[in-house]
């Protein structure tokens, strides 16, 4: 193991520092010990008898509805459920976001056409919708994507449409001089000085994307790890209810990851 | 010396200034004003009637005090900002817009953080589709010019200032533009790094002899560089005088030690503060 490098400073006094680095050791076994502790509050509470299992289930009991779910199959026809869902409504409200938000930032026209309705309809709360899309579309599959496009896109159009918009007028005026046209502008220097941004917008997103994905499912799905929940709480089945919020938060994790390691591959360049 | 300051409203038919330039101006700006809009229906005048004739291979330094309006003429005549006022003229075609004619080095840092160092000077030709063979040997040409072949295949952000304005000068002349336009590209950096800059510029320049108009607020670095020292007033920016730099080329840094160095200064001074005149 290579030491890290001397400091004069003592570690105390380098993690008090505002700002300052940690070795990476350190950082590391933080996180994880914080994820220990929590555990061990957990098992504590359990085992030690301070909670009550109909509330709180113990580790071991989630584990046991994971694998009694996944026994028969249902768990991962459930999971297939909702990562098709997110997938479908996330992919839809980015393939439209991406370039209307970037046009957005960058032609006066576009923004003064598109942001006045989008400000009004990104206020409106997805849920209260919910009600309507079932009206409309019924309780399937287009139901639930049409929730999470609804409540993403228009997040991610203001978001993506200040990514260009803050893409640095010099850049722009260095490439005019250097002979490119409008068109190279775009395609040359708005495009690819927005990659960063965009892809820092479409992590942030996928965030909410599970919320809202959550909340068409507990409204009306016959599927779904939202649906498990919901099934969880008609059964008085806690285990099952917190296997499922456990499920989501480690796919959340992994989407999250690989968009951290998709920014990484595609920007190498950006700090 | 006021009293024999030029007035440089006139549409001169010999070229406009001290200098005696050898040809035709190849780049001409012919009674320039700048007007800015303020909100409530003002307007401020950032320029007023400016003319400057610049010949070809010609070295021309514009130097004021901050806010008088110089860099914005730079602007002007790269086509990034329209003048309110008068016309432009690069070999006799007026000046419409921005193009690869007049490329320009900024002083904020321009490179593309998303292309290397070679990516980033092959930028305008590539915009002008110029063959990969005839490209590599013109980027590699400029790379080692400017001292940076070893740092080809790294990214802006791994660069200290003066290596990004060094890719910047590479880049913009790689483009072969017929004026090279410089807005105080040294501004940024530290006093060390910005004479190794001039150092550099100066051995770059003989090299090429390319026609440059460069804007600085360093009188030192105007004299040091240019044939010619443009003098600005305060805003609104008015050419107060031109001065022919007759130093012998090439010019090294010892030269601002040199008794025609120092008048040409004291010269300067005068015209910018007021001061420094009493004893001629």
């Amino acid at each position: 193991m290579a030491s890290p490098p001397r400091s004069r400073r003592s570690l105390a006094q380098r993690c008090l520092t505002p700002k300052a680095e940690i070795p990476r050791g350190i950082a590391l076994s933080t996180g994880v010990g914080v994820w220990v502790l929590v555990i061990a509050l957990w098992m504590l509470a359990c085992y030690g008898g301070l909670a009550n299992p109909i509330f709180l289930p113990s580790p071991d009991q989630v584990i046991g509805a994971a694998v009694r779910l996944a026994g028969d199959g249902r768990l991962g026809r459930d999971v297939w459920a909702s990562v098709q869902v997110i997938l479908l409504g996330f992919a839809v409200s980015s393939l439209f976001a991406v370039p209307v938000g970037l046009l957005m930032g960058t032609f006066g026209l576009v923004r003064a056409a598109v942001e006045p309705l989008t400000n009004f309809i990104r206020y409106l709360p997805v849920t209260s919708f919910v009600p309507l899309f079932i009206l409309w579309i019924g309780i399937g599959l287009q139901e639930r994507v049409t929730v999470i496009v609804f409540g993403t896109f228009f997040q991610q159009l203001v978001m993506i449409a200040d990514v260009s918009r803050n893409v640095s007028g010099d850049l722009l005026n260095a490439s005019y001089t250097l002979g490119a046209n409008r068109r190279d502008a775009v395609l040359h220097v708005l495009g690819p000085a927005s990659l960063p941004g965009v892809l820092d917008t479409l992590r942030v997103t996928m965030g909410w994307a599970w919320t809202y994905l959550v909340v068409a499912e507990l409204v009306a799905a016959s599927s779904g790890l939202g649906y498990i929940s919901m099934q969880g709480l008609r059964g008085f089945q806690v285990d099952q209810i917190f296997m499922a919020i456990a499920i989501i938060g480690i796919l959340g994790l992994i989407t999250d990851q690989i968009f951290s390691l998709l920014r990484r591959w595609l920007a190498p360049w950006a700090a | 010396m006021r009293e024999t300051t030029i007035a440089l409203t006139d549409r001169a038919p010999s070229p406009v200034g001290g200098a005696a330039p050898l040809g035709p101006p190849l780049l001409r700006i012919d009674r320039v004003s700048l007007r800015y809009d303020l909100p409530k229906g003002q307007s401020v005048l950032a320029l007023d009637t400016v003319s400057i004739d610049v010949t070809g291979g010609e070295f021309a330094v514009i130097v004021g005090p901050s806010g008088c309006g110089k860099s914005s003429l730079l602007y002007l005549v790269a086509g990034l900002v329209e003048p309110s006022d008068g016309d432009i003229f690069l070999q006799g075609e007026a000046v419409r817009g921005p193009g690869a004619a007049r490329g320009m080095v900024f002083q904020a840092y321009t490179l593309f953080p998303w292309l290397t160092v070679w990516e980033n000077v092959e930028f305008g030709l590539r915009r002008r589709r110029m063959p990969a063979a005839e490209r590599r040997p013109r980027v590699a040409h400029y790379l080692d010019e400017v001292g940076l072949t070893q740092f080809a295949e790294a990214y802006p952000k791994q660069l200290s200032g003066g290596m990004m304005q060094r890719v910047a000068i590479a880049r913009a002349l790689a483009n072969d533009p017929q004026v090279l336009l410089m807005d105080e590209p040294f501004g940024a950096l530290d006093s060390q790094t910005r004479l190794s800059m001039q150092k550099l510029l100066l051995r770059v320049w003989e090299h090429n002899h390319k026609t440059v108009l460069f804007v600085t607020h360093d009188i030192d670095e105007a004299i040091l560089l240019g044939d010619r020292v443009l003098v600005m007033s305060p805003r609104p920016g008015r050419i107060q005088e031109s001065i022919a730099v007759n130093l012998p080329r090439p010019r090294t840094l010892a030269m601002v030690m040199e008794p025609e160095f120092i008048a040409i200064k004291r010269q300067i001074v005068g015209l910018l503060h007021g001061v420094g005149e009493e004893e001629e």
